[in-house]
């Protein structure tokens, strides 16, 4: 957590960046800038997710559809922070010649999206409705 | 030296090009979640709220079309510079705004 808001004064200093290790070859960059944009996309799927949720299943109770809807706008949030802060230490890492961070977000993701799709088909099933 | 030369003016891994497409599709899936808004806004009787969220989530979305737009531009080159860290930031903050504009149409 104390290195995420450090690297958060990252995302602003672009010289902090420059100033640290070597340039990488641009190949490598872009690549860290795909993988940062795969997330991104992750993060705005959710987001839809979160939207589509509250248009599609208008029949559900007002608790349900809302909790769910909250649920993955938050976790779309999440996804998002932690895209740029991955981006950023994969940036470093690789400026320093380090190797890259390793996380446990992807299946903690992997867990959350699972729980989520399991609450939905239970509550459209069940007919929690109304 | 002439052959060296041409295989750096253009990377053979297209490297540029699909970090290109990589923006493209980021893009696409923020003009999902701008149709959807603008979707549940009607929908909800329109609602002056409902509306300038929407409103907000089409601006949003054409904020990351900028960005995209200006990175696009940057990877023409033969070897283009990294992602400046203020622009990933900005592109963030933007699909954090969109979750705070859906939460504002889903309540």
């Amino acid at each position: 957590m104390i290195e995420f808001v450090r690297n958060v004064r990252l995302w602003f200093a672009p010289e902090e960046i420059r100033e640290e290790g070597g340039t990488p070859d641009y190949r490598f960059s872009l690549a860290n800038e795909r993988t940062f944009l795969a997330w991104l996309r992750t993060a705005l799927a959710l987001i839809g997710g979160g939207f589509a949720v509250d248009q599609f299943l208008p029949d559900l109770r007002w608790g349900w559809r809302v909790g769910l809807a909250l649920a993955l706008l938050g976790a779309g949030v999440l996804c998002a922070f932690r895209a740029v802060n991955h981006w950023v230490r994969c940036e470093r890492a690789m400026r320093r010649g380090e190797d890259l961070p390793v996380s446990r977000f992807p299946a903690a993701l992997g867990v959350v999206v699972a729980v989520v799709a399991i609450a939905m088909v239970a509550v459209v099933l069940l007919g929690w409705e109304g | 030296m002439t052959p060296r030369r041409a295989a750096a003016a253009r990377d053979p891994g297209l490297q540029p090009e699909r970090t290109r497409l990589a923006w493209r599709r980021t893009t696409l899936t923020g003009a999902v979640i701008a149709v959807l808004a603008m979707k549940s806004a009607l929908h909800g009787g329109a609602p002056a709220s409902g509306i300038v969220a929407a409103a907000l989530c089409a601006a949003l979305w054409l904020g990351l079309l900028g960005l995209a737009h200006r990175r696009i531009g940057a990877l023409a080159s033969p070897r283009p510079a990294a992602l400046a860290p203020r622009v990933a930031a900005t592109a963030v903050l933007c699909t954090v705004a969109l979750a705070v504009c859906g939460a504002a149409l889903v309540v």
